[in-house]
């Protein structure tokens, strides 16, 4: 069994799509059509394009209780996803420079050090650099 | 002040407090990092640090969560897979990431990715191929 797929719910794929490819950097990996304007649509690292897919999955367009819950970890903060990148500083002013809104600017965390921003798609995401 | 940073300030204060301890496991970490291709043993990581060999096991394990030695075996294999994707031979790998035993680098090797370097470089390096 191997780990292939993790899912992200989104409230727009479309815009999703946008922010996690234009301003995040990832690559779009798989699009394909699920009726009813819903999409299979996965993105995936450009550093490692054969790696774990990213689903932005429009759950809580289609099922309450994960719209809920999303909004619930967005109220209190939480991310519900983390990203690592090499150098965390430069990518928190880059993503500034774009626009993106974080909620907890870089923050040393022992081992790592950790930022969360808004993804605009209902989600805070978690930026992490290890030390 | 959210929910989630006010959890993170607990969690640092009762887990990062002993900046001493905290300091020999990172420093540790990336002395892996950096020369994991080299010989290394328990007694080099600990005479760099100036502690005993147990102490700096326990550490490293309270803050990373596995062993040195863990950590070293994962990033050497997470370096051979980068290596054999470029085409190099297993045997050459098998030295430029520090193993010294081209027995144990497949046997763990397999152990970690699932397939040995030999069948691994034959998938990944003919698929690259293929993209160009």
């Amino acid at each position: 069994m191997r780990i292939k797929i993790v899912s992200l719910p989104v409230r727009d794929q479309q815009k999703a799509l946008d922010f996690y490819t234009n301003i995040l950097g990832f690559v779009k990996k798989v699009d394909a059509p699920l009726g009813g304007g819903n999409r299979w649509l996965t993105v995936v690292s450009k550093y490692d394009q054969d790696g774990i897919e990213l689903l932005l999955e429009p759950a809580p367009l289609h099922f309450e209780p994960s719209k809920v819950y999303q909004d619930e970890l967005m109220k209190a903060g939480i991310p519900y996803t983390q990203f690592y990148v090499d150098n965390l500083q430069e990518e928190h002013e880059r993503l500034v420079g774009l626009g993106v809104e974080f909620s907890m600017p870089p923050k040393d965390m022992g081992t790592v050090i950790a930022a969360v921003f808004n993804d605009t798609c209902g989600n805070n995401i978690q930026l992490v650099e290890e030390k | 002040m959210n929910h989630y940073i006010q959890e993170l300030e607990k969690i640092k204060k009762i887990c990062f407090s002993n900046e001493e301890q905290l300091d020999v496991a990172i420093k540790t970490k990336r002395y892996l990092d950096h020369n994991f291709g080299e010989k290394i043993n328990l007694d080099v990581l600990a005479q760099l640090q100036c502690t005993s060999k147990y102490h700096l096991i326990r550490v490293f394990k309270k803050y990373y969560g596995i062993t040195p030695r863990q950590y070293l075996i994962n990033k050497r294999i997470e370096k051979a897979k980068i290596i054999l994707k470029s085409g190099k031979s297993v045997s050459d790998t098998c030295y430029t990431v520090g193993f010294e035993s081209l027995n144990s680098f497949s046997n763990l090797f397999k152990a970690k990715t699932g397939k040995s370097p030999s069948m691994y470089r034959k998938a990944t390096f003919d698929k690259s191929k293929n993209k160009i």
